[in-house]
């Protein structure tokens, strides 16, 4: 099998890198952070756009596929491109296994990130689980564009909510909800956002990592008029929209049901496009 | 500088390394130079507009993938509107992948398609067949005899037939479809497979069965490449596994004169510009000038060589 890298040439807007590992450190017992060197065109990435990584085999399996990890955060000037992954199977099970040192073949940067409209003021970010590591670099984009964020984040326990210190760091204000005293729960997370967009804090929404908190968004949004985006997930082989294997239900510009793929219309999509699964 | 072009079913290409059709598309023109490819073979395009089966379309298995995509398609309409445009852009020629549930409709595909910056055909006659209680047109001898026949009558761009490795005797039906007058065979499509969750009990792909392929199905791909090449005298394009080379050599050495590179390109998007080098590079250190010479060059022990001195020769 084809494991070295082959040469990339100049010119093109994705590349297969071997990068390096500097740090792939455990952030609570399911989460980890990865940080590994990236050159152009890999150090253009946005947020919510993703790569897919080809993982090491380890114990757990011999990962044949790719898996797609969204952005966490790139910092272009230093060459550094970082990742927060949740340990799941074969595949990020092999990724722990990384040690500082040790390369990484990553593919992209892929797929349409979010974006920020010039008249919006004030935004909400609502994430749940590994969705934060997705929205995560809607801080640094925001921060740069003047937008003010209020960032609720929400996980099952409070020792596994990540990324609030960041967010904070980009000057944004951080509401913490969790399952274990029920602050989770759609009817809170509903009153907390009324309450934001009664006091105009609520230009646009964007969301990623639960059906319930889009539903919950999809309505609020249609009931006030405000916009907004969401970053979805399914399973993938190529991410470059060749096969067909990520589509989600959408709503048709004629008003049927059609299917777009996650890895190339989006995975950011308007906020109403969606269907729910 | 070794000659890399082959004539396959009467398409010149400047070599023998193509895509399979459905693990390709204009999104890979962001990670590779299109003009170095021998040919472009597009995902299966069909008259009527589909959905594709449910979701989860993928799942993985030991040194493979199961699919099962169906064919979602745009439309022919789609076809003409934006897919052969984009295609007219580079030099390699077009074949177009199609798909239709009767003959009929496979031949009335392939007579609207014989225009300008259509290079061939490849008729994708492992989908099944209405006419014959839904099993695929290329399972059985007969039924890839009546929709060859319907086809060559339909359309004088040379027709390449894609046959199904799910089917007990691969050699008669790529006879059938030779003598209807197919000028190339694509051996193979995807083999029918499975996997169920053994914590959940569920299937892993929406549609229960779907079809395997990658590095795991090329000892049995190579087997029926090998096995269509001693039946028929027309061209054979070899497709399943292949990821090297090395993999497109052993193809050829079987009775492929071209090669086509799928779930591969999943996992590395260079692999098929990857394959054209090493396959020059292989030709160079063996010193062939011509890259089709490998076609058909196994030596069989006993029965192509004279004796066993060739071992060390080849082995060096
Ligand atoms: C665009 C995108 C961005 C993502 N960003 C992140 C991120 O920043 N951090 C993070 O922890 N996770 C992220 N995910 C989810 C992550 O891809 C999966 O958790 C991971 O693929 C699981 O692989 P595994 O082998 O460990 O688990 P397994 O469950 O063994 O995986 C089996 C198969 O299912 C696929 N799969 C399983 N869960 C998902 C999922 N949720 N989405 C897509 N494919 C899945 C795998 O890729 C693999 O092919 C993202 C997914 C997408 C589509
Ligand atoms: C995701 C996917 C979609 C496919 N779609 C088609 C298709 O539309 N038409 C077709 O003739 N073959 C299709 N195939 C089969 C491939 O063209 C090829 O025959 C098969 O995958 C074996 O080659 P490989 O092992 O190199 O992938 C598809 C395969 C995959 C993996
Ligand atoms: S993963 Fe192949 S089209 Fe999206």
């Amino acid at each position: 099998m084809m494991d070295s890298l082959y040469p990339v040439r100049e010119g093109f807007s994705v590349a297969e890198q071997s990068a390096v590992v500097i740090a792939n450190t455990a952030v609570n017992p399911e989460y980890r952070h990865l940080v590994v060197t990236a050159e152009p065109p890999a150090t253009a990435a946005l947020a919510g756009q993703f790569f897919h990584l080809l993982c090491p085999s380890s114990p757990d399996g011999n990962p044949f596929l790719r898996r797609p990890m969204s952005v966490y955060a790139v910092d272009a000037m230093r060459g550094r491109v970082e990742f927060l992954y949740k340990l799941m199977g074969a595949g990020t099970r092999g990724l722990a296994m990384l040690e500082p040192g040790d390369r990484l073949n990553m593919l992209g940067p892929l797929g349409k990130g979010f974006a920020l409209d010039p008249a919006w003021k004030h935004i909400i970010v609502l994430g749940r689980g590994v969705g934060l590591a997705t929205l995560a670099p809607l801080a640094l984009m925001a921060e740069r564009a003047s937008v003010r964020v209020t960032a609720i984040l929400s996980a099952r326990r409070p020792d596994l909510v990540m990324s609030v210190d960041l967010f904070r760091a980009r000057g944004a204000e951080v509401i913490v909800v969790n399952d274990a005293d029920h602050s989770s729960e759609v009817g809170n997370v509903e009153r907390l956002l009324r309450d934001l967009v009664a006091r105009g804090r609520a230009d646009a929404f964007f969301t990623c990592g639960s059906n319930r908190l889009l539903l919950l968004l999809q309505r609020l949004g249609n009931e006030h008029g405000i916009p907004g985006q969401v970053a979805l997930e399914q399973q993938m082989a190529c991410a470059l929209g060749m096969c067909f294997c990520c589509v989600r239900d959408f709503h048709a510009p004629n008003g049927g049901v059609e299917h777009r793929r996650v890895c190339w219309e989006g995975p950011v999509f308007g906020l109403q496009e969606p269907l729910s699964w | 500088m070794v000659d890399l072009a082959v004539d396959i079913g009467g398409l010149r290409l400047a070599n023998p390394v193509m895509p399979a059709s459905g693990t390709f598309s204009d999104g890979l023109a962001r990670v590779i130079d299109f003009n170095r490819l021998g040919a472009f073979v597009i995902k299966t395009v069909t008259r009527e507009l589909r959905a594709g089966n449910p979701t989860p379309r993928v799942a993985e298995t030991a040194g493979g993938m199961l699919n099962s995509i169906g064919i979602p398609s745009k439309g022919i309409d789609y076809f003409f509107d934006e897919t052969l445009p984009f295609y007219k852009r580079f030099k390699p020629p077009l074949v177009v992948s199609i798909s239709a549930p009767t003959a009929d409709g496979f031949a009335s595909l392939a007579t609207e398609l014989g225009v300008s910056g259509v290079a061939a055909i490849e008729a994708n006659i492992s989908c099944p067949n209405l006419e014959e209680d839904g099993r695929a047109f290329a399972m059985t001898p007969h039924a890839t005899a009546s929709v060859v026949a319907r086809l060559r009558a339909a359309t004088k761009l040379p027709l390449w037939v894609k046959l199904t490795p799910n089917t007990g005797d691969i050699a008669d039906v790529a006879r059938a479809a030779e003598a209807n007058g197919a000028d190339a065979v694509v051996v193979a499509n995807t083999i029918l497979a499975m996997s169920i969750d053994v914590a959940t009990f569920r299937p892993r792909l929406g549609s229960v069965t779907g079809g395997l392929s990658g590095p795991a199905v090329k000892p049995v791909i190579l087997r029926q490449v090998y096995q269509c090449a001693r039946a028929v005298k027309i061209d054979i394009v070899g497709c399943g596994g292949i990821a090297t080379g090395a993999d497109a050599v052993e193809y050829m050495l079987a009775g492929a004169s071209a090669v086509q590179i799928g779930t591969a390109t999943f996992i590395h998007p260079t692999a098929l510009i990857r394959v054209i080098d090493e396959i020059e590079e292989f030709c160079n250190h063996r010193g062939f000038s011509r890259i089709s010479a490998l076609t058909g060059a196994l030596m069989r022990a006993g029965v192509d060589e004279t004796d066993l001195e060739w071992r060390q020769e080849a082995g060096e």
